[in-house]
């Protein structure tokens, strides 16, 4: 399939029906046992609460929204200049610019159910007790598909260290989450890791052993741009996070070798997803999942077109399943694409 | 004009539904550029785009993509809309300053190009009146940030105002829309910090002798003549409406980076600021609620809760 697109095409909400997905081709895939009707989700803190981009396609087309971390307070973040275009990427240092839990719960995520959009809530802190009282404050409110925990926050406690740095400060935040959401209503908990570490399979089963459902894979690498002029940071943060395709080779390197590690635990992955074939690396790589972030930046209807572009990448391959391409790097060479993995476990449910 | 499509009477009324109401894009991937016309220093393109010209009005904004499908270069390039139709077009006015723009002076007629639009808030108008009968209004341009003055300027016609247009550059070639200033303004001021055209110095120099006959003030350029324009209008007593030029990432309100602190009219003091959009809550906004001085400064830790997804009070007395 091959989408038609006539010069003066128009992507906007009235051309949502355009999505095209070969029948043959099953989109759907689960994390910790929740179903999504396909793996392309947003990524937290590249599609706001999902309001903006329905005015490109409908939110509900997307596997899930992952929302902006949100934090306890009210945040007005930090000082301009926030962002720095680089070879393939961006460097960004917003600071958690957000409403605050409460009007969070109040404002957006109602307006995701109300639109039929799958919910994964990204939440941020400051200190284990913050965490803590996100997860408690999320309890029970209705729409949640995964709780998703941002851990490359510092920590205020121990000088400003980031928790996803520290095995044990992680650990610390994800078994404070789990706590609060126990119970069989609640939602999955996955933390998002930060690549710039020295192990990621370390802080990978450190997070898992404190009860994490499953792991986002990767949080922004730090990173700085100097301004040619002033030869000062060009960013007012002076280091910010970059993203983009110039990350993606480290996102699949993180993917994979934490599934290899750790082959039930399920994973969302990201990290300059652009198109549907770098959607299927991912998936390739050992993911269940594909959160696209930046690219949502220089291209709004990017999810959509990358959930036609994966559908079509899979049925080129003669694959018939998402489930076909999860985990595929790390069979034998030589395994045929066909049919492989939808035999097996589901990834995510422990057998 | 297709910028007015509500005709004379609902001005008021289309202002405070703006307000209100999150911008309505469109992505168009593959639109086709219709002309490239060389402007002083500047490069005019203008593109066949008919469901972004539908719905657009002066102020708003377009953002194209660069570069290519397999560019390195992710983000799109935001420009205000010049000029709205005939015939489905748009124009922007580009300043080939990086890779970015550069490309995009590169096109040539008949190429293809992935533009969003149309972005952000439009300039508030006024009541409509007899014409001669409306207010006075003052079009202060920086450089080629006079480009969407034009297709304000024939709004503001259409409501009767009596218009005076103020341009400043750095030089000539750098001054944009001077022939067509003439033709459009009741009078005109141009300013050159190098002296080539009109006064020597800074806009600002060009209509301060004016502002006492003037109503209603418009600007669009860099930040500091925005601060100036917004400080002189605020001393005159006369309301201003500025165009702001941020850095974006994203341009439709995602990615937070092109904020700027507001303080909302009727509060006081660091805890009314508020770090909104330029992308959405603007590109537009009252000059006096812009807080210029606390631009670049770290933000106030503790606030009130955002208003969501908009605040609607940046409405402004016309």
């Amino acid at each position: 399939m091959s989408r038609t697109t006539s010069p003066e095409s128009v992507s906007g909400a009235a051309d949502s029906a355009a999505v095209e997905i070969p029948p043959a081709v099953d989109l759907s895939t689960t994390l910790a046992g929740v179903p999504f009707p396909n793996p392309i989700f947003t990524a937290s803190g590249c599609a706001a609460a999902g309001r903006e981009l329905n005015a490109f396609f409908e939110v509900s087309d997307l596997g899930a929204v992952v929302t902006k971390s949100v934090m306890r307070d009210p945040r007005l973040g930090r000082a301009t200049p926030r962002m720095a275009e680089t070879p393939s990427g961006m460097l960004n240092s917003i600071g958690l610019q957000g409403p605050g839990i409460a009007a969070f719960l109040e404002n957006d995520l109602p307006w995701l159910v109300e639109h039929e959009a799958r919910a994964v809530v990204s939440i941020a802190g400051g200190s284990v007790d913050e965490y803590a009282e996100l997860a408690r404050t999320l309890r029970g409110a209705p729409g949640i598909a995964l709780v998703e925990v941002n851990i490359s926050c510092p920590n205020v406690a121990d000088r400003g260290q980031v928790f996803a740095c520290s095995a044990t400060a992680a650990a610390d935040v994800i078994r404070a989450v789990r706590e609060e959401l126990t119970g069989g209503s609640q939602p999955p908990v996955f933390a998002k890791l930060s690549p710039d570490v020295t192990d990621i399979v370390e802080i990978a089963a450190s997070v898992v052993e404190a009860g994490a459902d499953g792991l986002s894979l990767i949080n922004t690498l730090l990173g700085m741009v100097i301004d040619p002029e002033t030869l000062r940071p060009a960013l007012a943060g002076i280091t910010g996070g970059l993203s983009g395709p110039a990350i993606r080779p480290v996102a699949l390197r993180c993917v994979y070798q934490v599934h290899a590690a750790l082959p039930q635990i399920p994973i969302l992955g990201m990290g300059g997803v652009r198109t549907g074939e770098d959607a299927l690396a991912f998936l390739a790589a050992g993911a269940s999942a594909v959160s696209v972030g930046t690219a949502v930046f220089g291209d709004p209807g990017a999810p959509m077109r990358i959930i036609e572009e994966l559908a079509d990448a899979l049925q080129v391959r003669g694959m018939s399943a998402v489930s076909e391409a999860i985990a595929a790097a790390h069979r034998p060479a030589g395994t045929p694409l066909r049919g492989a993995g939808a035999a097996g476990a589901p990834v995510g449910e422990l057998v | 004009m297709a910028a007015d499509p509500n005709g004379q009477g609902e001005a008021v009324t289309q202002v405070a539904g703006q307000a209100l109401a999150l911008p309505k894009p469109v992505q168009l991937r593959s639109a086709q550029v219709l002309r490239v016309v060389r402007d002083g220093a500047y490069t005019r393109i203008a593109v066949h785009a008919p469901a972004i010209v539908d719905a657009a009005k002066p102020g708003q904004f377009v953002a194209f993509a660069v570069g290519g499908p397999a560019s390195g270069l992710l983000l799109r390039r935001a420009f205000s809309i010049a000029r709205i139709g005939p015939a489905g077009t748009i124009e922007v006015v580009v300043a080939p300053v990086g890779p970015g723009t550069r490309w995009l002076t590169q096109r040539v007629a008949g190429d293809r190009v992935d533009i969003v639009g149309p972005l952000g808030r439009a300039f508030p108008l006024p009541v409509a009146a007899e014409r001669g009968h409306g207010p006075r209004a003052l079009l202060v341009g920086g450089g080629y940030g006079a480009a969407p003055l034009f297709a304000l300027a024939g709004s503001l016609h259409a409501r009767g105002c009596d218009i005076t247009m103020a341009l400043g550059a750095a030089s000539a070639d750098k001054l944009y829309g001077v022939p067509e200033a003439r033709r459009i303004a009741d009078r005109t001021a141009f300013a050159t910090e190098d002296g080539s055209v009109g006064v020597t110095g800074r806009v600002t120099a060009a209509f301060d002798p004016l502002l006492s006959d003037i109503d209603l003030v418009y600007a669009c350029g860099p930040m500091a003549m925005l601060a100036a324009v917004a400080r002189l209008a605020k001393a005159a007593g006369v309301p201003s409406h500025i165009a702001v030029e941020e850095a974006m990432a994203c341009g439709i309100g995602v990615c937070m980076t092109c904020v700027l602190p507001v303080r909302p009219r009727g509060t006081h003091g660091a805890a009314g600021v508020r770090m909104v959009r330029a992308c959405t809550e603007g590109p537009v906004f009252p000059g006096d609620a812009v807080q210029f001085d606390l631009i670049g400064k770290p933000p106030p830790v503790v606030t009130a809760s955002p208003a969501s997804p908009v605040p609607d009070t940046f409405e402004a007395p016309i």
